[in-house]
């Protein structure tokens, strides 16, 4: 079921705004889990779930919709918490995120609620099922639109450039990619695109600095060259733009003959001072204290 | 007993099989990692060339587009050899396949050091420990090619993951039907039933009140020769084909235990964590007698001719047989 009438980009915000706030209290209620990669995210999620994806919360399994593959299955909160807004289920039930006998685990578990669609947690695995997915859809002359959200994590994996070069090779372009290019994973800076700090030279490899985070992990530029190498079509947009993200991925899923990635640059944390560009955030909870603060500045 | 044979190597059932089930409107897809040949499914993509993906040598990356396809309603069949699919991409096996429980068949050829020549990379001998270690997966040992023929369509049919393995050498059939050389009394008596495969059920192949030998695979063969020779000398060998290690057949054992006292398991494959675990746990839990495990003891294989190999290791009649005495003589007296 495509929406039936348009939402507009400051309904967008408002949605991406409440889903942050969610984000919050469920890491801090949960007093664990991934807010940094949430937040970064946010935005694709709510582009995806009230703007781009045909699907319907009420028939979750409805063989024709738009699937929405989450591969960087540490991005509960925000995966939960778009459902949620989305009308998959009431958002009362985040308040149990990572409590034992709940639905909303840790890492995301396939139709548990309806509408996870694949399971998820260790990094790399869902562009290859993404793959499994697009070419059923066109083995059943389904025109749905498979679409992947990874990490730069994932794209750290060796199964991911595995499942690039089939994606090509198979010719999917009923498939798109979509990378939270936030540039922080879990023990700090992948590069040195986000870290700023002129005292340090750079230097190749990665070093560890004195709180312990390490910069410069791996770097995966030239990114978008990458996949342009492994046959891909490629954009890169700024992720929190929801004009350019929307316009990008309405061109991706027109584009015909080849797989299409979009490479949507990121901030980790994005919408909370304390949490961006900060690696601390990737797997920690905020205390109550720097929870309040947040939800202050997440405040419509 | 063995009259001229026939022989066939188990890993030639794959892909007929799954062109006759295809033919019968299963809706079937194939995912292959460069293997296609060796394991008989690129018989499946000659006739089939819609539904057979080609992924290259990638095998974590066929494993998820096998979990993605199953994801969408297929039945997905996924193929290589042992030690590269599950255990090259253990991780992809365990979260896109088990933890979902998604119906992705991996049937993995070249187990056990029966691969023979290409030495002990190409040999899998850990492959039963890690699937039964994996809670959704029904794991299957087919004694011959006769049995992997029905254990696929079993998988084919069954909801759910399933891990099938077969071997590479051409291997006496045991369940020939032109032959009917074994079977149960019952089975004797009844005429013209060919043998079925059943999960959970392990195939009474020699009846017998002293010892049971319980083995699978290759080993199947080795514990009937291994029953001739006890009979020569008056000992009374239970053999059972444990081909279905889970669902296992937890009633066959406790009976084995409870009529003849002593158990022996057979396999190609580490002494740990397979079929001799499998049976012992059983073995503990609800009918303490005595067993031995014939199999590999803490090694890994070499190279060499499959039959050979199998003397090498003691996976032999002999020792079959020698464990046989052995635990008959560790019975209370």
């Amino acid at each position: 079921m495509a929406p039936t009438e348009t939402v507009s980009i400051e309904q967008l915000e408002a949605i991406a705004r409440r889903i942050r706030r969610h984000i919050v209290r469920m890491t801090t209620a949960a007093q664990s889990g991934h807010p940094g990669g949430s937040l970064s995210c946010a935005d694709i999620l709510t582009a995806l779930y009230f703007r781009v994806l045909r699907h319907d919360p009420q028939n979750p399994r409805w063989p024709d919709r738009d699937r929405l593959i989450v591969s960087k299955g540490h991005a509960t909160p925000a995966v939960y918490a778009a459902l949620a807004e989305a009308g998959y289920f009431p958002t009362d039930e985040l308040r149990t995120f990572r409590r034992l006998g709940s639905r909303l685990q840790g890492h995301t578990v396939m139709n548990v609620p309806p509408g996870v669609e694949m399971s998820a947690g260790a990094l790399g695995m869902g562009l290859s099922f993404s793959l499994g997915q697009a070419l059923a859809g066109r083995l059943d002359g389904r025109d749905y639109h498979v679409y992947c959200l990874m990490s730069d994590g994932d794209c750290e994996e060796g199964q991911t450039w595995e499942a690039a070069m089939a994606c090509a090779h198979h010719q999917a372009d009923n498939l798109t990619a979509i990378i939270d290019r936030n540039h922080i994973q879990n023990d700090g800076f992948s590069d040195y695109l986000r870290y700023q700090d002129g005292n340090r030279p750079q230097r190749p490899g990665g070093w560890v600095r004195e709180d312990l985070h390490t910069v410069n992990i791996m770097s995966l530029e030239p990114f978008a060259d990458k996949w342009r190498a492994f046959g891909w079509r490629a954009w890169q947009v700024d992720g929190h733009d929801f004009a350019a993200l929307i316009a990008a991925l309405e061109e991706a899923k027109a584009h015909k003959g080849q797989p299409t990635v979009v490479i949507a640059e990121t901030t980790k944390g994005k919408g909370v001072s304390l949490m961006e560009n900060n690696p601390t955030f990737h797997g920690k909870a905020p205390t109550p204290e720097q929870a309040e603060q947040a939800l202050r500045e997440l405040a419509d | 007993m063995v009259q001229a044979a026939r022989t066939a190597a188990s890993r030639e059932a794959l892909g007929p099989t799954l062109v006759r089930l295809a033919r019968e409107g299963l809706d079937i897809v194939v995912v292959d990692a460069d293997l296609g040949v060796s394991t008989s499914a690129a018989k499946f993509g000659r006739e089939f060339p819609d539904r057979f993906f080609t992924m290259g040598v990638a095998e974590a990356n066929m494993i998820g587009v096998a979990a993605g396809l199953a994801a969408c309603g297929k039945i997905a069949f996924a193929s290589s050899f042992a030690v590269f699919a599950p255990e090259h991409c253990l991780d992809q096996v365990r979260m896109a396949v088990a933890q979902p429980g998604l119906n992705v068949k991996l049937v993995a050829s070249h187990g056990g050091v029966v691969t023979g020549e290409d030495g002990a990379s190409a040999q899998a001998i850990e492959d039963l420990a890690i699937m039964l270690s994996m809670p959704t997966f029904r794991v299957i040992v087919p004694a011959d090619v006769v049995e992997a023929e029905q254990a696929v369509e079993v998988a084919a049919r069954s909801y759910g993951p399933f891990y099938i393995r077969t071997v590479r050498p051409k291997t006496v059939v045991i369940y020939d039907d032109s032959l009917r050389p074994f079977g149960s009394a019952q089975d004797r008596q009844a005429q013209g039933r060919p043998y079925r495969f059943q999960l959970g059920r392990w195939h009474l192949l020699r009846p017998g009140l002293d010892v049971t030998v319980m083995a699978c695979g290759v080993m199947v063969k080795a514990a009937l020769d291994a029953a001739e020779l006890l009979a020569r000398e008056g000992i009374d060998c239970r053999v059972l084909n444990a081909s279905s290690l889970r669902p296992m057949d937890r009633e066959a054992v406790v009976a084995a235990a409870a009529e003849t006292g002593a158990i022996v398991t057979a396999e190609d494959h580490l002494v740990h964590g397979g079929l001799g675990g499998l049976v012992a746990e059983t073995v503990a839990r609800e009918c303490p007698v005595p067993m031995a495990f014939v199999g590999m003891e803490d090694r890994y294989g070499t190279s060499g001719r499959w039959d050979e190999l199998l003397e090498y290791f003691h996976l032999t009649p002999d020792r079959i047989a020698e464990a046989a005495r052995e635990v008959m003589a560790r019975k209370p007296r």
